[in-house]
């Protein structure tokens, strides 16, 4: 008697248990995670206030105008201009690399795989670190590539010091940083491809390029698309390489998103405008991440579905 | 297929020549800038043939920074530590919260499971100064400010999503038979847990935990934000390094091989892990 009960009891706590559980195992990690939403109801908050750090005094709800005044802020514009060209342009030109890379790594031979290795040692760096270190090789006075461009005869190139070619010099840095994810994406995808397409194509002499353009591509597009999306979801949010690089300068030629947001809180003191800037972003951001995030699991599904 | 052509070979082995001269001199130039001197570094032209000194590595670990003028003392080292520190914290408590996490998510198909696993994906995504900049007004008023818990915390938005989504894809690979099998045979939950499910999804614990930590240890942004002087990695101290007046290039160049150094080696130590934790496990490496 006294045996069932307890039994009965040990099935009940059981039971209990097996409901609770999965919310138990995961309390501790959401916990922490709330601790990340509260700031971030703080920033919408913030965004619509009229609130500068330096005037606390006359901190005040302003509603929709530090949005609305982007309308005739040309320093928004430029920002919203610079941020796109640098998404547009570094995932454009790391693409166009990458998948050119891993088609020349395509094949499994001891040369390629240690190639693919040594290109992990760039995207392992951090990104303020390998700033820091173009800088070094891009100073005016000992800089090697300032030095080997003097030798093919360009005197006055001034990399991330002048506006014409700030913007190209941190893209150089993003593209080498960056590039190696691309490759390694493209590379896995290329060699998970099934080999039938291409033995039928190569007993009917399809020509090379043709096949390229009529498999390879077409098959490897889900790859293709879930590596731009990351990368564009990164790059206009890119910070470090340009912070460490120039401090959105000079001027204001490299102010993106963060980095305006970062000079406005930190400089200028004016959280509003930087807490409306950021909402903006974390709009494009929100936006791209749904596309990718949907499109990541279709992938993965097919990475299970072939293991 | 098969039949290249000599020509064809000749154009592959060149681009591949200059993709790895891109990619791999920066890499090298650095090292070779951090055993010279500012005279050999500031010859022209430029040469790889000079006469290598431990001078600069030793400024550094010593803390004492030989310049033209005067000896500087700067603590180097302090960052380096504070970089250990936060990453290897970082990533344990990430570990601890978000192993059992996904476990829950991978087996327990709970309401608003899906929903909540989104959620802390999508942290991942947002910008991080969204969230950092009323942190820093926060962590003032709570006495969190410039502390290492501050920042341990904050490191979890880097690390916790990273080890969720990724172990949660290799628990959901293990077929929960075994599981049950052990539980009939009378094993608690959390013994199963240990003895069953832990081990066969370790390698995914560790591809994560490694990948946690580089990205811990490259992180710049939070520390930036959030680090005083004494607290900050040597991501954010190099750059307080480089802006420094009369320190020596060396020093500078040497200073930043020892920041690489370990995310480099551990890399190339774990290459293997590597492809597959950064797509997510979308792509079987």
């Amino acid at each position: 008697m006294t045996m069932t009960a307890a039994v009965q009891q040990k099935r009940r706590r059981f039971k209990i248990g097996k409901r609770t559980l999965p919310y138990l195992l995961s309390l501790p990690a959401l916990l922490v995670c709330i601790g990340i939403l509260i700031p971030f109801f703080t920033a919408v908050f913030y965004s619509l206030q009229r609130y500068r750090l330096s005037q606390p005094w006359a901190r005040q709800m302003n509603w929709g105008e530090n949005y609305l005044n982007f309308i005739t802020d040309s320093g928004f514009w430029n920002t919203l201009n610079v941020s796109l060209l640098y998404a547009g342009l570094t995932v454009v030109l790391q693409l166009l690399l990458g998948l050119g890379i891993a088609l020349l790594l395509q094949k499994r031979t001891k040369v390629n795989n240690f190639i693919s290795i040594m290109l992990l040692m760039p995207l392992m760096t951090a990104p303020a670190l390998a700033a820091l270190m173009w800088k070094l090789m891009t100073n005016p006075g000992f800089g090697i590539l300032s030095y080997l461009l003097t030798l093919v005869g360009v005197d006055d190139f001034r990399w991330a010091a002048s506006s014409d070619t700030a913007l190209f010099t941190v893209i150089l840095v993003d593209t080498w940083v960056y590039t190696p994810f691309i490759m390694i994406l493209l590379l896995a995808g290329l060699r998970s491809l099934p080999k039938q397409p291409f033995e039928a194509a190569a007993l009917d002499n399809v020509p090379r390029l043709q096949q390229f353009w009529r498999i390879t591509l077409p098959m490897l597009t889900p790859y293709i698309l879930t590596a731009t999306l990351f990368r564009l979801l990164e790059s206009i949010q890119q910070f470090d390489i340009i912070y460490a690089m120039t401090q959105g300068g000079p001027g204001d030629t490299l102010t993106v998103f963060q980095v305006e947001a970062y000079l406005n809180f930190f400089q200028s003191t004016n959280v509003g405008r930087s807490a409306a800037l950021l909402m903006i972003l974390w709009a494009i951001t929100f936006f791209i991440s749904n596309i990718f995030i949907k499109n990541w699991l279709r992938l993965r599904e097919r990475a299970r579905g072939e293991a | 297929m098969e039949h290249t052509s000599t020509l064809e070979k000749v154009l592959r082995a060149s681009a591949l020549t200059a993709v790895v001269i891109f990619f791999m001199f920066p890499i090298f130039w650095i090292i070779l800038m951090s055993f010279q001197t500012n005279e050999t570094i500031l010859r022209v032209p430029p040469s790889m043939i000079f006469e290598p000194t431990l001078s600069n590595y030793r400024g550094i670990i010593t803390g004492q920074l030989e310049t033209n003028a005067a000896t500087l003392e700067i603590n180097f080292m302090r960052n380096l530590w504070n970089s250990v520190f936060l990453s290897v914290s970082s990533v344990a408590v990430a570990l601890a919260l978000g192993v059992p996490a996904a476990y829950a998510f991978a087996r327990h198909k709970f309401r608003g499971s899906e929903d909540i696993a989104f959620t802390l994906l999508s942290f991942r995504f947002a910008p991080p100064l969204l969230v950092l900049l009323p942190l820093t007004l926060y962590f003032q008023q709570i006495g969190l400010a410039d502390t290492y818990f501050g920042l341990v915390w904050v490191y979890q938005l880097i690390c916790l999503p990273l080890i969720l989504w990724i172990v949660r894809g290799y628990f959901e690979d293990i077929s929960p038979d075994i599981e049950y099998a052990y539980r009939i045979a009378g094993h608690s939950w959390f013994a199963t847990f240990r003895k069953i499910a832990l081990p066969l999804a370790g390698p995914g614990i560790a591809a994560a935990g490694l990948l946690a930590f580089i990205f811990a240890w490259n992180n710049f942004i939070f520390a930036l934000v959030l680090a005083s002087a004494d607290k900050q990695p040597v991501t954010v101290g190099a750059l307080a390094f480089i802006t420094a007046s009369g320190i020596q290039y060396g020093q500078i160049a040497a200073g930043i091989v020892l920041s690489v150094a370990p995310t480099l080696a551990l890399a190339l130590y774990a290459q293997r892990y590597l492809v597959e934790g950064l797509s997510l496990g979308a792509v079987k490496g």
